[in-house]
């Protein structure tokens, strides 16, 4: 169960507007980060606030590359492999970041703090090549930006919970 | 350096406030058109300035505002997105990072416009630093009596909002983010009744290119022939910001007179190619264009000028690509995005795109064959019957590949082997 106050959050929420649907991507995303990722049973409590079925969440939940429907670590390292990225050397940054945590795409390091997903372009092309962490951009990456940004996100302590 | 309109209040590392903004002239433009113009004026006035859809179709955004007509229905909206997935552009999120009261300001003068009484601004997960900027902003808008109820004292309302995606290209396309805006999924409709018609929950509602909507302040303000003299060319207008990224000693998104020269943007604004590096080709306008002959490199980049010589001015981000870059390895890669961001619903996107991607594939790694180019042609020409534009712009790289690096290609096949790979 969501605490209390986020819950009435939500619901104060989808109660304001006409179309309840409107917000199934916000009330995912705030579950998803209240749990760190989407479970079935999140999924399922997301739409009875929401008035719709679990399938009808379900096709938006599976339809989007930032609702995870699966355990994520901490950290969602989203590696850019868009064109400019690939041309600037996303091959090595992805096989750098695979070697130091010891994880292959989509896995998630054993302490639990690092998941790895190739992304479609980010848009910083500007910064590339680039990765997206928790919301925050990255880039131009170098090796020892990488082990510098690790070492940092390792330190950092995590962040405190609503009451339930 | 040319004159800055979007980019006036641009400073390094850090954002505008909303009285840096109205220092700069900015929210006089809303009480002008409150004051002093009906909504069909401002209409008017933005139609004669000849202010073409920045997203890339180069459509007179005054035309369409003209499109809903007087008898449509209400409530009507108006949506315009910070999600950009096209790769190579990111001038959408450098705009909220300058200047957000622009875009805010911008987007209430549409709504005005075409008498709208809510505005949706659709932003991608990559960007929640954009969607926090303009939330905090909107709120100072509010407070400062630009948005809500009765603006400025007059009859006019406009709410404005922000609508976080979960993250998909396909988003980009017109009735896929209708459909997303309303929790369904983001499918394009086939053959659809023109939004303007029947959009947002069936009422009437227009999409704009967020930089489409930050030249509107402006053109009221200065008027319609200020506005074309900022263009070089005589059949484009204002001024254009340009992403470049690649092989460019400095990548970034530079704000131009549309219709500068591609070499000027390149070689004075991105710092020229990297040392070492020889230009060898570029999309125009992001991933979902032409690969550029080298022959081109003087050419205006504008809407027409581009189209001149066979390619697109897309979104205008130019992604630049050296000599020792392999085109066959950038077109697979561009397809791979392709085909993982198609939604899938209809058959010619879906299947299409994973057998070009096969057959590109077999010949980057040196199992190609003579027979695969027609086969390419074909799927490519396939896609064409697909119910949006996205698959027909996949493609855009594959057929200019074939058209202007066939020798590449050829290579390839010959050898066995890609050429670039020792």
């Amino acid at each position: 169960m969501l605490p209390r106050e986020l819950l009435e959050i939500l619901q104060k929420r989808i109660a304001s507007v006409e179309h309840p649907r409107e917000l199934a991507v916000d009330t995912m995303l705030a579950s998803q980060n209240h749990y760190g990722y989407l479970s079935d049973e999140a999924l399922e409590e997301a739409a009875r606030l929401l008035d719709m079925t679990p399938l009808e969440l379900e096709e938006l939940a599976t339809f989007y590359d930032f609702i995870y429907r699966e355990p994520v670590g901490r950290f969602v390292i989203h590696v850019c492999d868009g064109v400019v990225c690939w041309m600037n050397g996303y091959d090595s940054v992805l096989d750098y970041l695979l070697r130091k945590l010891g994880i292959k795409p989509g896995e998630t390091t054993e302490d639990g703090l690092f998941t790895i997903l190739p992304t479609a372009c980010i848009g910083y092309c500007d910064l590339s090549p680039a990765m997206l962490i928790n919301g925050r951009a990255y880039g131009p990456l170098t090796p020892e930006k990488i082990d510098d940004i690790l070492n940092r996100l390792r330190a950092e302590p995590p962040k405190p919970r609503m009451a339930r | 350096m040319y004159p800055q309109v979007l980019f006036q209040n641009r400073k390094p590392n850090r954002i505008a406030t909303i009285d840096e903004y109205r220092q700069s002239g900015g929210y006089k433009a809303l009480t002008m058109a409150i004051q002093k113009y009906s909504p069909k004026e401002v209409q008017q006035i933005v139609i004669d300035a000849n202010l073409q859809g920045r997203g890339g179709a180069g459509f007179p955004a005054g035309l369409k505002w003209k499109s809903v007509a007087d008898n449509f229905p209400f409530p009507r909206y108006i949506i315009s997105n910070i999600d950009e997935y096209e790769p190579g552009t990111f001038k959408d999120r450098v705009m909220t990072h300058t200047d957000p009261h622009m875009i805010i300001e911008g987007m209430i003068l549409s709504g005005y416009a075409v008498s709208a009484e809510a505005g949706i601004i659709f932003v991608r997960p990559s960007y929640e630093n954009s969607a926090v900027i303009l939330e905090r902003e909107l709120k100072i808008a509010r407070e400062a009596g630009y948005l809500g109820r009765n603006i400025l004292g007059s009859h006019f309302s406009f709410y404005l909002i922000v609508h976080r995606s979960g993250g998909r290209y396909i988003c980009g396309e017109g009735t896929a983010q209708i459909n997303a805006i309303m929790g369904k999924r983001a499918h394009p409709v086939q053959s659809p009744i023109r939004s303007t018609e029947k959009g947002l929950w069936d009422k009437p509602t227009v999409l704009n290119n967020m930089e489409t909507l930050v030249n509107v302040p402006h053109i009221v303000r200065h008027g319609a022939e200020w506005f074309k003299n900022l263009a070089k060319t005589k059949t484009s207008s204002g001024t254009k910001l340009y992403c470049v990224s690649g092989k460019v000693n400095r990548p970034g998104c530079f704000e131009l007179p549309m219709g500068t020269r591609l070499s000027e943007i390149i070689d004075e604004y991105a710092g020229g190619m990297l040392s070492g590096h020889e230009f060898k080709t570029c999309l125009p306008g992001g991933a979902s264009t032409l690969y550029l002959p080298k022959k081109y490199y003087d050419v205006e980049m504008d809407f027409d000028s581009v189209k001149k010589v066979g390619n697109r001015l897309g979104t205008g981000a130019i992604i630049v690509f050296d000599q020792r870059t392999c085109l066959v390895a950038a077109t697979l890669n561009l397809i791979e995005f392709f085909v993982r961001e198609s939604c899938g619903w209809c058959t010619p996107c879906r299947e299409a795109l994973p057998f070009i991607r096969d057959l590109l594939w077999r010949i980057e790694a040196g199992e190609g064959k003579e027979e695969f180019i027609p086969i390419l042609r074909r799927m490519s020409q396939h896609t064409w019957k697909s119910y949006c534009a996205f698959a027909p712009g996949a493609t855009m790289p594959v057929t200019s590949l074939l058209d202007h690096f066939q020798e590449e290609v050829h290579e390839h096949i010959n050898q066995k082997k890609c050429p670039f790979k020792a």
